[in-house]
C-alpha cells in the first residue's frame, strides 16, 4: 500500500478537526475535517500491521453497535476498530434484541443512553434513522454505519482513502459511479466525499435508476447514461451492486441487457485512464455489473478496502471519543 | 501578542545537538546499537539533527524514526483533540537501544506516554531520553539522560522550540503568558 | 335551554353567502343569529363583546376531520377533537369512517354523533364508509348510513379500490342524493409514503409517492362520474397535476368538487428537512430532517404544486378548504421515518395557517371565509346552507377572529391529543378568539377560562 498522504488545505491548522457527537453523513463535514480522518486513519492503519494491535486511547469508553439489518463484515469492523483503540464494544443485532420484542428503536436507544453508552453506532434499513436517534439522544453520540438507501459515511472515507492511495490527490480525477444510484447509500456518502475532495463524479445505469433529481445539484455531479462515453478518461470505476429484485419491481430490463449496457468489462475499463482503480462496495454479481475477469483484479482493492475500512472506523472512533469540547465527554 | 524572549539561537541549537550527540556516543560507546525516535512533531527534526551530527563523527548511519503518543496520552478527553500523525520506525526496536528525543521536557508524562507506545512497538534493551529545554514541574517520577538548557519557570511561561521544518525561523523562547496554558 | 344572549359590537362582519363584508353588530339569541340591527337594544342579560379590530363570521365547516373515536381513543376522541375545532372556529367537523370499527353501519354513525352531542355544541357529521370494513371489497348498506344521517361516503385514508366499486358508489350515492369522496393514492405508483416523489425523497434516500399517483385516481375517479352523473369530491388534492384534471372536469360542467389542506396550500416538500422550509438542495442534512411531523399522505408537494393547488383555491375550483387533521401519538411519531403514521394535527393552526396566505396576496379574507364556510357547505348540498351564514334566523354558529393578532405554535398546549404538527414553535398571525356553535360557547379565548378538554 502506498502512502497517499491525505494533505490539509493550506492555511488551515492540521489539528483543526472539527468537533461533533455524530457522524451521520459526510455532507457537514468540512475539508479540513475530512483531511483530518484521511491522515488519522493512516496513522491508524499503522497501528493495524504491529504485533500488538491495541493502543490505550479510548479505555473506559462504552461503545454499543446497534445492527438492525445483518452486516457482519460493518459490525466487526467496527468491533475491531473500537477494541483496538481499547474502548469496550457491547453487540446488538436485530434478532433476539428488543427490537424484535416491538420495543421501539427510542426506547432501546434511551436504554443504552442511561446504560452511559458513549457512543451508539446504528445500522438500520430505514433512510434517516440515525437522524432520529441523534436529535433524541442528548448524551450519546451516533455513528451512522448505513441507514436504508440513504447514506453510508463510513464506507465513504474507506473508498477515499483508498483510492487516495492509489491515486494521491482526488481533485480533478475523475470518478465513476455506475448501477443502481437510486437505491445506493454508498454512492450517496461517496458523492459527498468526493465533493470535498474536489473530484467530478460521473453517474451511469438506467434511468429508472438515476434519482432524476441529482445531476441538477451539485456542481461536480454529471448523468452520463452511456457507460463507454462515461468511462473515457475515468480515474476510478465503482460498480455497484444489482439487486435482482429491481427487475421484478419493472425497474430493469433483463440481466442480459443490463449487463451489456452497463457491465463493466476490460473492453470498457480500456477507456479508462491508465491505472485507473476499479472498485466495487461489495458483494459482487460477476458477469452482471462486472465482467468475471476484472472482478478478481477488482477483489485485490476490496482487502486494501477491508483494511481501510477498520483504519478510518478507528479514526472516526477518536475523532468522536476524545478532545475537550466533544458533547459526550464535556 | 504575549511577550517573548530568545533562550537559544539557531547557533546555539546547533552547538546543543553536537554536545549531545558526543554525550549518546560516549555513553554509548559509539553507535552501533543506536536508534534515535523523535516524538512527534518537533522531536522528529531534532532526531534528526543529532543523526546528523552522528554522522558527522562517527560516519555511521544510525536509524531515526517518528512516534507519535497522542494514542498513549492520558489527558485525551480534559484536552483539545489532537492530530494523530505517523509512527514510522525504519527498524525493529527490539534489543536497541532507543534514544527519545523530545523538545521540551515538563511535566513528564509525554516521556511517559512514549515509553507506552514504544514498548506495544517491541523490547529495546534500553530507552533513553534526550530534550532540548528542561523547563522543570516534573509529575512523574521521570528523568532526561541529555538535557540541552535547563531553564527555570513558572507556570504561566511557555517554552517554544522552533525549528526550520515547521517554523519561520530556528530558535528557542521563552513566551510569557496571562495564564497557564495548555501544552 | 336558554342560552345567554350575545352582542358582538362593532366586528368586521363577513358572510360571503349574503355577500356582507361591513362593519356591525351581531346578535345572537336562543342558539339563533337576531336580526341585525332592527334590535338597537340587545336584551339586558347579554353579554357584550367589544369586537373592534376583530373579524366575525360564520362558523367554519371542515369536511375532512379524523377524529378516531371509536378504536384509536388515545390518538384523538370525539371530546378533544371536537374541542380542537372548537379553537380552530369550526362549528362543524365532518368525520372520516377510518374508525374501529370502521364507520360502515347505521350503528356507528349513530354512536359517532351521540358521543358528539355528549362533548358539547360542535357539530359533528359522520362520514360513512364506502366499503365495509374499508376493505376495498363490498359496498356498505350506504342507504342505511344515509338514514343514519352520514353526509357523503368515503373510504379514505385509502382510496376506493376499483374503478368497478367507485362507479357503484357513486350511483348508489346520487340517487341518495349524496357523494362520494376520494382519497386518490394508486397504490401502483406510491412505493413509500409521506414524501414527495422529489429532490427531497432523492436526498433522503426515501422512496417517494409521484404526482402521478395522484392524477390517475382523479382521472379514474372523473371517469367514473362522468358515467354516472354523480357528485365526486377529490379530498386533499395536492398536486398540480389533478387540479388541471378537477378543473377540466369541471369546465366539462361534470358534478365535481375539491378540497384542499392548509398544509397542501402553505408547506412544500422541504418541510421533511426539519428546517421549517428553509432549506436549499446544497445544504447539509441537519439532525432534524427526516421530520415525522411533517409525514402526511398524499405528502407535501414542490412549490409548483403548492402554487397551483392555492391557485386553483383562489380561483374557486376548488371549494373548500378541508384539514385532514390526523391527530396522532408521541409513540405514531417517534420512529424512524418509513415506520411513522401519516398525519398532521391541523384544526388549531389551520386559520393561522391560512391567513399567511391571505398576506402572502395569494387570495382575499373574504374569499377565505368563503372557503371556510359557504364553500364546503356547497359541497355538502344545500340543506347545510344554514351553518354557513350569519343570516337572521339561521343557527348561531360564529366565530370571531383577531386576523392580526401574532402568537406562537405550542403543541404542547393543543386541545387535540394530537401534537404531531410540524408548525410546532413557528410563528403564526390571526388567531380564534371566540366559537360559538349551535348558540354556545365552544371556545372562548376572550376570557381564557376555557378549560383544556383533556
Amino acid at each position: 500500500m502506498s502512502t497517499g498522504a491525505p494533505t490539509l488545505p493550506t492555511g488551515m491548522p492540521a489539528d483543526a478537526l472539527g468537533h461533533r457527537r455524530h457522524i451521520l453523513d459526510l455532507d457537514d463535514f468540512t475539508r479540513t475535517e475530512l483531511a483530518g480522518v484521511l491522515t488519522t486513519a493512516q496513522s491508524m492503519r499503522q497501528v493495524l500491521s504491529r504485533d500488538i494491535k491495541k493502543v490505550p486511547s479510548l479505555r473506559g469508553k462504552v461503545v454499543v453497535t446497534l445492527f438492525l439489518e445483518a452486516s457482519t463484515r460493518t459490525r466487526v469492523s467496527f468491533e475491531q476498530a473500537g477494541k483496538m483503540l481499547s474502548a469496550d464494544v457491547i453487540n446488538i443485532s436485530g434478532s433476539g434484541s428488543s427490537a424484535e420484542k416491538g420495543e421501539s428503536l427510542l426506547n432501546t436507544a434511551l436504554t443504552l443512553q442511561a446504560m452511559h453508552a458513549d457512543l451508539l453506532i446504528i445500522r438500520s434499513p430505514h433512510s434517516g434513522a440515525p437522524y432520529f436517534l441523534a436529535r433524541n439522544l442528548p448524551r450519546t453520540g451516533v455513528v451512522n454505519a448505513g441507514d436504508g438507501r440513504h447514506a453510508h459515511p463510513t464506507q465513504a472515507l474507506l473508498d477515499l482513502l483508498t483510492m487516495r492511495d492509489h491515486l494521491g490527490e482526488l481533485a480533478g480525477r475523475k470518478i465513476v459511479i455506475v448501477g443502481d444510484v437510486l437505491h445506493s447509500r454508498v454512492a450517496r456518502s461517496d458523492i459527498h466525499g468526493l465533493g470535498l475532495e474536489e473530484a467530478q463524479v460521473v453517474l451511469s445505469g438506467p434511468p429508472t435508476l438515476l434519482p432524476p433529481s441529482w445531476a441538477a445539484l451539485p456542481a461536480h455531479v454529471s448523468v452520463e447514461p452511456d457507460l463507454d462515453a462515461a468511462v473515457e478518461g475515468a480515474d476510478v470505476v465503482m460498480a455497484l451492486r444489482i439487486q435482482k429484485e429491481r427487475m421484478e419491481g419493472g425497474m430493469l430490463p433483463s440481466m442480459r441487457e443490463y449487463s451489456r449496457r452497463w457491465g463493466v468489462t476490460e473492453q470498457r475499463m480500456g477507456r479508462a485512464n491508465p491505472g485507473a482503480l476499479l472498485m466495487h462496495p461489495g458483494p459482487m454479481n460477476e458477469g452482471l455489473e462486472i465482467a468475471s475477469s476484472l472482478a478478481h483484479g477488482a477483489r485485490a482493492q476490496i482487502e486494501d478496502q477491508v483494511t481501510n475500512g477498520v483504519a478510518v472506523r478507528m479514526a472516526v472512533l477518536y475523532q468522536l471519543l476524545t478532545g475537550t469540547t466533544n458533547g459526550v465527554n464535556a | 501578542m504575549p511577550a517573548e524572549h530568545q533562550l537559544m539561537s539557531a547557533d546555539d541549537m546547533r552547538r546543543v545537538v553536537s554536545r549531545i550527540a558526543h554525550q549518546i556516543l560516549e555513553r554509548n560507546q559509539g553507535a552501533a546499537n543506536l536508534v534515535l525516535v523523535g516524538l512527534q512533531r518537533r522531536g522528529v527534526p531534532l532526531a534528526d539533527r543529532i543523526a546528523a551530527a552522528i554522522a558527522g563523527f562517527e560516519g555511521t548511519a544510525v536509524p531515526v524514526g517518528a512516534l507519535d503518543i497522542n494514542l498513549y496520552r492520558d489527558d485525551l478527553t480534559s484536552h483539545p483533540q489532537p492530530l494523530v500523525r505517523p509512527t514510522e520506525l525504519p527498524v525493529s526496536v527490539d534489543g536497541r537501544v532507543v534514544v527519545l528525543v523530545d523538545d521540551v521536557f515538563y511535566t513528564g508524562r509525554t516521556a511517559r506516554a512514549a515509553l507506552n507506545a514504544l514498548m506495544d512497538l517491541g523490547r529495546p534493551e534500553q530507552v533513553q531520553l534526550a530534550v532540548m529545554v528542561d523547563r522543570g514541574h516534573r509529575e512523574l517520577p521521570i528523568r532526561a539522560d541529555y538535557v540541552g538548557k535547563n531553564v527555570p519557570t513558572s507556570l504561566t511561561q511557555e517554552i517554544q522550540v522552533r525549528v526550520s521544518e515547521f517554523d519561520e525561523k530556528e530558535e528557542v523562547v521563552l513566551v510569557e503568558h496571562e495564564r497557564k496554558v495548555l501544552t | 335551554m336558554s342560552e345567554q344572549p350575545i352582542l358582538i359590537r362593532g366586528a368586521r362582519l363577513i358572510d360571503p353567502l349574503t355577500g356582507t363584508d361591513a362593519t356591525g353588530d351581531l346578535l345572537l339569541v336562543d342558539g339563533r343569529i337576531a336580526p341585525l340591527g332592527k334590535a338597537d337594544g340587545a336584551p339586558a342579560d347579554a353579554r357584550v363583546i367589544e369586537a373592534k379590530g376583530l373579524v366575525a363570521a360564520p362558523g367554519f365547516i371542515d369536511l375532512h376531520t379524523h377524529l378516531r373515536e371509536p378504536g384509536y381513543e388515545d390518538k384523538e376522541s370525539i371530546a378533544t377533537g371536537a374541542a380542537a375545532g372548537a379553537r380552530g372556529g369550526f362549528t362543524t367537523l365532518c368525520s372520516m369512517p377510518n374508525t374501529n370499527p370502521a364507520t360502515d353501519t347505521g350503528a356507528v354513525a349513530a354512536f359517532i354523533r351521540a358521543q358528539a352531542a355528549a362533548a358539547g355544541p360542535v357539530r359533528v357529521l359522520p362520514f360513512g364508509a364506502v366499503t365495509r370494513g374499508r376493505a376495498g371489497k363490498e359496498l356498505t348498506d350506504m342507504e342505511e348510513l344515509a338514514r343514519a344521517g352520514v353526509v357523503g361516503f368515503t373510504d379514505d385514508g385509502a382510496p376506493v379500490a376499483t374503478p368497478g366499486l367507485m362507479r357503484s358508489a357513486l350511483a348508489y350515492a346520487s340517487q341518495l342524493g349524496l357523494f362520494v369522496s376520494d382519497h386518490c393514492e394508486d397504490y401502483a405508483l406510491t412505493r413509500g409514503l409521506g414524501i414527495h416523489d422529489g429532490w427531497v425523497a432523492d436526498r433522503l434516500g426515501l422512496a417517494g409517492y409521484p404526482s402521478a399517483a395522484e392524477a390517475n385516481i382523479v382521472a379514474r375517479d372523473i371517469a367514473a362520474a362522468e358515467e354516472t352523473g354523480a357528485h365526486l369530491h377529490i379530498a386533499h388534492i395536492s398536486t398540480a397535476a389533478a387540479v388541471a384534471l378537477v378543473r377540466a372536469a369541471q369546465e366539462r360542467g361534470l358534478r365535481v368538487t375539491a378540497e384542499a389542506t392548509p398544509h397542501h396550500l402553505t408547506l412544500t416538500e422541504e418541510w421533511v428537512l426539519g428546517t421549517h422550509g428553509h432549506s436549499a438542495p446544497g445544504d447539509a442534512l441537519e439532525p432534524g430532517a427526516y421530520d415525522t411531523r411533517a409525514k402526511v399522505s398524499p405528502p407535501l408537494r414542490s412549490h409548483a404544486d403548492r402554487a397551483a393547488v392555492a391557485q386553483a383555491l383562489a380561483d374557486g375550483v376548488i371549494a373548500a378548504v378541508a384539514t385532514d387533521h390526523a391527530p396522532h401519538t408521541f409513540g405514531d411519531k417517534a420512529v424512524p421515518f418509513d415506520e411513522a403514521s401519516v398525519g398532521i394535527s391541523v384544526l388549531e393552526t389551520a386559520l393561522g395557517s391560512m391567513l399567511g396566505l391571505v398576506s402572502a396576496g395569494a387570495l382575499t379574507l373574504p374569499a377565505l371565509v368563503q372557503r371556510l364556510t359557504a364553500g364546503p357547505a356547497s359541497v355538502l348540498g344545500p340543506a347545510y346552507k344554514p351553518y354557513a351564514t350569519l343570516a337572521a334566523g339561521t343557527p348561531a354558529d360564529v366565530v370571531l377572529f383577531d386576523p392580526g393578532e401574532a402568537w406562537t405554535v405550542d403543541a404542547a398546549a393543543f386541545a387535540s391529543k394530537g401534537r404531531n404538527t410540524p408548525l410546532d414553535g413557528d410563528a403564526l398571525t390571526g388567531r380564534v378568539k371566540l366559537t360559538i356553535a349551535q348558540g354556545r360557547v365552544a371556545y372562548d379565548g376572550l376570557t381564557q377560562t376555557t378549560p383544556r378538554s383533556r
